[in-house]
């Protein structure tokens, strides 16, 4: 009685180890829920192991035809588990979710947006959790490359100050969100060139009043928007209205749209060049 | 003296105070300014940085602060008046969810386009606070000829409940900025920027305050008892309707303006109370003009405290006023 007891114990433990073991390996079945992160993994090529995505994913078109599992503050626990992944990965701050995987024995990979640096730095750790340890690094290569030729390009200009702005109502200058001096949008800005208005708010993002705007008197304004439609709908010429700034006076106010301006995954480099091009025209010209 | 008198230092004194309050607040800001080069004509506009933040920035903003203080303040005299219940606020009868409900509609479902260049949030707002005032006007008057104080405050408060959870349904609804800026817009905001929306709401703001302006008397009447009101010649049925209407009307342009921004329709009546005595003739148009010393000065708070970050408005107002309102309350025990 005792040995089959032992003897069962050792079975379940093998096998508990077996699927550790090729878990840790090439996870065959990868839900992701952050935007960001289902980029990577369809850039590296892991695309076809991914079974599940996020309800906010829009690109690679191919992940839409993936099952939707939730959002950041809402993740489907029923369904990602009925979908028997072998890799979730969760965000830094949905400790909910994280705890209920470890408990279901589902292996995550947390992961949290931060600086520029950090996104080609997860998409090397990503892959090679993944096992798509030499695709991941051509990526991260390539991402580093184009923008270290931004770099290059835009090195010793004079860097406009410029205001990033991600948000605002539509036809006011009311509700204004621009990037702080932390994150990814403030180091793009950096990388393309330009110098933040808010460089000395150490924070993700702040809302800038009509005062602040005028106060700060950024050379250019960059409103970014998260898709097409809503970035359209924001009438550029609101800012007219405090014509001092000089980006008013001298119409240097862009409206950069797509929903890739606002997600840091693989497309950043694009992103940071279309900033790069705004604000430093001469040093695309052919 | 005589009430007369009163009636007339009141008005000097609370005006006199509002109007310094009014002066002060568009001098302080994140910004320091100079103010010979705000009004030093021989600088053209566009390029006197001091003017704009005055002008645009400033002045609209202070202006907006004060609407929305009186607003609030006038509408919860006459409200506390109304329900007989010093407990009632602009925000008891289901207005501002009903605005808040709007608003989070505008904001969700991406009204982002304006209508005729407006911006769709207000518009919205104001929307959904008329929805809400036929609403619950109509419960109201639906089981007698009059309108039911008793079913006016149970309708109220049902039906902020239920857009509270159709509030919640819609950011359940919406994604994660917007949810956000919905959440934002509960706290209040009165950095309007131009003078477009103020002009928008004067007109409903001053349809109300026209009404208030015949109401005191009849509501100093009304809070002793309807029948005691009605043997003084009071028409108790129209002044009910005429307050309950007004005083919506002005909180449903304030919310649409400047947000819920809470505790000025509760702190601000009381603390007059507490210096001109019960007389509405005194209490409602001191409030009026204490409401909006009251908010400028929080909002200047909440612009220069933490310069350059800005603390919420309806979060300053809180502050200030839940502490002070529990105050009140052990005091007069």
């Amino acid at each position: 009685m005792a040995a089959h007891t032992t003897s069962l114990i050792a079975v379940a433990l093998l096998s508990l180890y077996a699927v550790s073991v090729t878990a840790q390996t090439r996870p065959q079945r990868i839900i992701s829920i952050i935007p960001s992160v289902t980029e990577m993994l369809f850039a590296m090529g892991a695309g076809p192991r991914v079974v599940g995505v996020g309800n906010f994913d829009r690109y690679p078109p191919e992940a839409l035809t993936r099952a939707k599992v939730g959002g950041l503050i809402d993740p489907d626990i029923e369904r990602i588990i009925s979908l028997k992944p072998d890799l979730v990965i969760v965000y830094g701050t949905q400790s909910d979710l994280r705890a209920q995987m470890e408990r279901a024995g589902i292996p995550i990979f947390p992961y949290q947006h931060s600086g520029l640096a950090d996104i080609t730095q997860t998409i090397r750790e990503l892959g090679t959790r993944v096992g798509r340890h030499r695709e991941s690094t051509a990526l991260a290569a390539r991402i580093e490359a184009d923008i270290a030729d931004v770099r290059t390009r835009v090195s010793g200009r004079p860097r406009p100050r410029t205001l990033i702005v991600f948000g605002r109502d539509a036809e006011t200058l009311r509700g204004i969100y621009a990037s702080g001096a932390v994150g990814f949008l403030h180091d793009m800005l950096e990388a393309a060139g330009g110098a933040n208005v808010f460089d000395d708010v150490k924070r993700q993002s702040i809302q800038t009043t009509s005062e602040l705007a005028i106060a700060r008197a950024p050379d250019v304004i960059i409103e970014i928007g998260a898709g097409t439609a809503s970035a359209s709908g924001r009438n550029l010429r609101a800012w007219d209205a405090i014509v001092a700034v000089p980006a008013v006076r001298n119409k240097r106010i862009y409206l950069l749209a797509g929903d890739g301006m606002m997600n840091p995954g693989p497309r950043i480099s694009e992103s940071v060049r279309r900033v790069a091009e705004v604000l430093h025209p001469d040093a695309f010209r052919k | 003296m005589t009430i007369g008198r009163r009636i007339a230092v009141t008005w000097l004194l609370f005006g006199a105070g509002a109007v310094v309050v009014c002066l002060v607040a568009p001098l302080v800001g994140s910004t320091s300014i100079n103010l010979w080069r705000v009004f030093d004509s021989s600088i053209p506009f566009p390029d006197n940085t001091d003017a704009q933040i005055f002008f645009v920035a400033r002045l609209p903003r202070v202006l907006a602060g004060a609407l929305v203080g009186s607003s609030l303040a006038a509408s919860g005299v006459v409200l506390q008046a109304l329900l007989r219940n010093p407990l009632a606020t602009p925000f008891t009868l289901g207005v501002s969810a009903g605005a808040a409900l709007g608003a989070m509609l505008a904001i969700t479902f991406n009204l982002s386009s304006g209508i005729a260049g407006f911006s769709a949030v207000p518009i919205a707002s104001f929307a959904g606070s008329l929805g809400a005032m036929a609403i619950v006007y109509g419960l109201a008057r639906a089981r007698r000829s009059g309108l039911s104080t008793n079913v006016l405050l149970l309708a109220g408060v049902t039906l902020n409940s239920f857009f509270s959870a159709l509030i919640l349904f819609v950011q359940f609804l919406s994604d994660f900025t917007q949810t956000f800026r919905t959440v934002r817009w509960l706290m209040g905001d009165l950095d309007v920027s131009s003078y477009a929306p103020l002009i928008a709401a004067l007109p409903p703001i001053g349809l109300s305050f026209a009404a208030f302006a015949v109401l005191p008397r009849r509501m100093n009447l009304l809070s002793i008892s309807d029948e005691s009101a009605a043997s003084r010649g009071v028409d108790v049925h129209r002044t009910q309707r005429l307050a309950f209407l007004s005083a919506s009307l002005a909180t449903g342009a304030a919310v649409s303006l400047g947000g819920p921004v809470g505790f000025i329709g509760i702190v601000v009546p009381h603390l007059v109370r507490l210096m001109v005595g019960a007389d509405h003739r005194l209490v409602l148009p001191a409030s009026a003009f204490g409401g909006a010393a009251f908010l400028v000065a929080c909002d200047s708070i909440s612009r220069t405290a933490l310069a350059p970050l800005e603390i919420p408005v309806g979060v300053v107002t809180a502050i200030i006023g839940g502490p002070f309102f529990l105050w009140l309350l052990i005091r007069h025990r």
